[in-house]
């Protein structure tokens, strides 16, 4: 029963890195960077729910809503002020205005709510379900955490799959030119990939907060690392890759924290993704492309 | 003939400091095929791409169906009937033959693709058997008829085709100009980019001939072919 207990805590972890992962995976499919920044967008999103629950005595569902909107916005701005200017720049140079732009958050953070920890209440209500006489308990927020992680990955696939914007956002990640040549406004669609991005994020903050309730200027940084390196993990710009990656990371890392050391965990859930890469450099479910001339 | 649809004024092209088109001009009118030709790197695909709006001329002006193109965004463009099919194909590989087709379609109205869905795979029959296939396993021919495809999807006023014969076996080379003179006949404008020179002079309307950056020689389609310089350097005699 331990083991089964261990199993869905870690899918239920899993499934917060999981919609974390699918947020740098979508951007870098697009923009081909790695957003370091998206973790503290996490953070910005438990601030929102926070500050609208306690402050303004919202209930749970529009102080969700507070956070996806402000970071879907949050996503946009940031990515027409700092990255933007930036489309034709080395990589290097990309890289290092996102880590600027992640201080930036977090200092930001600083200076509003200060450095001692918020004590976030959980925004799900779901009472926690006893099986097997009780031996088995799986708690509200993990069955709402798996439950939103797999209605987002439902809907992105449809989204991608099968709307104009969802394959527009396909064709911009293989072909900016030819996707240009399409008449597709290519600004737009990355735009539109990091409010998605960012929505998700807040998401994932939210469900984040509600399992561990302690909320900081840093509580994005460490799970943003995790799902970065789930979707290096699953494969980045992968979108499946990111799920699997996501939740076997989320598994890995309970495991890890209940049979072998709690202070090792993290060692080696990224000695696992060493192993992975070494064993197949694009991750689980990256492509090898090679083009046909 | 009336005005041109298409009117390339002195253009100047930079990559950086690489100066890659040096004062160009020239026209397409309605119903021609008129093609530039030229050796690697004389500047042809810079010429279509800038016309597309992916590059930028610092002087002149490129007018299309007398509009300045300069004034529209380039993501517009295609809008205006002016479609290209880039160097390479550039066909989405992880996509469908179908969704490719439909990418062609973006700003097109989506009552009417299913029907122009159609009017493509009657025309390239082959794809329409490859419609569920991702464009990466197609061959290189059934690239170009995707990309060629993918092209006609938008209705375009003018047709840019960039090098269609590249890296194609011979007999493909003369079912991809079969098809280009087909649609010809059917009334499309086209500008055809190639090095294939005898290919294209010998379906075009007229051609120019473009050297480093420099439009260098013009006529029509036989009289560069007659021409015993453009022989000596383009046709290997
Ligand atoms: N992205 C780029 N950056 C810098 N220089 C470039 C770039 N693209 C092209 N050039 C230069 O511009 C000039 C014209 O190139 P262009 O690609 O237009 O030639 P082309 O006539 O299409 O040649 P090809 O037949 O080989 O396709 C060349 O000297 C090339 O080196
Ligand atoms: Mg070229």
């Amino acid at each position: 029963m331990a083991i089964l207990m261990n199993l869905i805590n870690g899918i239920s972890l899993g499934s917060v890195y999981a919609i974390i992962a699918l947020g740098y995976t979508m951007v870098y499919g697009i923009a081909k960077m790695l957003n370091f920044a998206h973790g503290d967008v996490i953070m910005v999103g438990g601030y929102m729910a926070f500050c609208s629950m306690t402050y303004l005595n919202w209930g749970p569902v529009p102080a969700v809503l507070l956070a996806i909107a402000v970071c879907t916005v949050l996503g946009i701005v940031v990515e027409r002020l700092a990255y933007k200017p930036l489309r034709q720049a080395p990589s290097l140079a990309v890289l290092i205005t996102a880590i600027g732009v992640s201080y930036f958050l977090q200092n930001a953070a600083l200076l509003i709510w200060g450095s001692d920890p918020k004590v976030f209440t959980s925004v799900i209500h779901i009472p926690s379900q006893r099986l097997f006489d009780g031996q088995l308990i799986i708690t509200g927020t993990a069955v709402a955490t798996v439950l939103s992680c797999v209605v987002i990955m439902i809907a992105l696939s449809l989204f991608t799959g099968k709307t104009k914007m969802g394959k527009a956002m396909r064709a911009v990640s293989e072909d900016k030119g030819a996707a240009q040549l399409m008449g597709i406004n290519v600004n737009f669609t990355i735009s539109m990939t990091f409010a998605i991005g960012s929505g998700l994020a807040a998401i994932a903050g939210v469900l984040l907060c509600s399992a561990y309730p302690t909320l900081m200027p840093t509580t994005g940084s460490m799970p943003g690392i995790k799902a970065f390196t789930a979707a290096v993990f699953g494969g980045i710009g992968s979108i499946p890759g990111a799920m699997i990656g996501g939740i076997l990371l989320g598994i890995i890392e309970i495991f890890g924290k209940a049979y072998i050391s709690t202070q090792l965990s993290d060692a080696i859930v990224f000695a696992v993704l060493i192993v992975v890469l070494l064993v197949k450099p694009t991750g689980l479910l990256g492509k090898q492309i090679r083009e046909k001339v | 003939m009336g005005e041109p649809i298409l009117k390339v004024d002195d253009i100047n092209v930079w990559y950086g400091s690489i100066h890659a088109i040096k004062g160009i001009s020239f026209e397409v009118y309605e119903d021609e095929i008129v093609t530039l030709i030229g050796a690697n790197g004389a500047g042809k695909s810079t010429t279509l791409n800038t016309i597309s709006g992916l590059l930028h001329s610092k002087t002149g002006s490129i007018s299309f169906m007398g509009k300045n193109l300069a004034k529209i965004a380039p993501h517009k463009i295609v809008d205006e009937g002016l479609a290209q099919v880039p160097e390479g194909r550039r066909v989405f590989l992880q996509m469908s033959v179908a969704e490719n087709l439909e990418m062609g379609a973006f700003t097109a109205p989506s009552s009417g693709i299913a029907a122009d869905l159609e009017k493509v795979y009657s025309l390239f029959p082959r794809l329409k058997e490859r419609r569920r296939q991702v464009a990466g396993t197609l061959s290189g021919g059934e690239q170009q008829m995707l990309a060629m495809g993918r092209a006609l999807m938008s209705h375009p006023k003018l047709l840019m085709l960039d090098e269609p014969s590249m890296g194609l076996a011979p007999i493909l080379v003369e079912q991809i100009f079969e098809i280009i003179g087909n649609l010809h006949k059917a009334g499309s404008t086209i500008l055809l980019v190639e090095q294939n020179a005898q290919m294209a002079l010998s379906i075009a309307d007229r051609g120019y001939v473009l050297e480093t950056g420099k439009i260098v020689h013009s006529g029509s389609g036989s009289e560069l072919l007659a021409s015993p310089e453009i022989k000596r350097a383009y046709l290997g005699g």
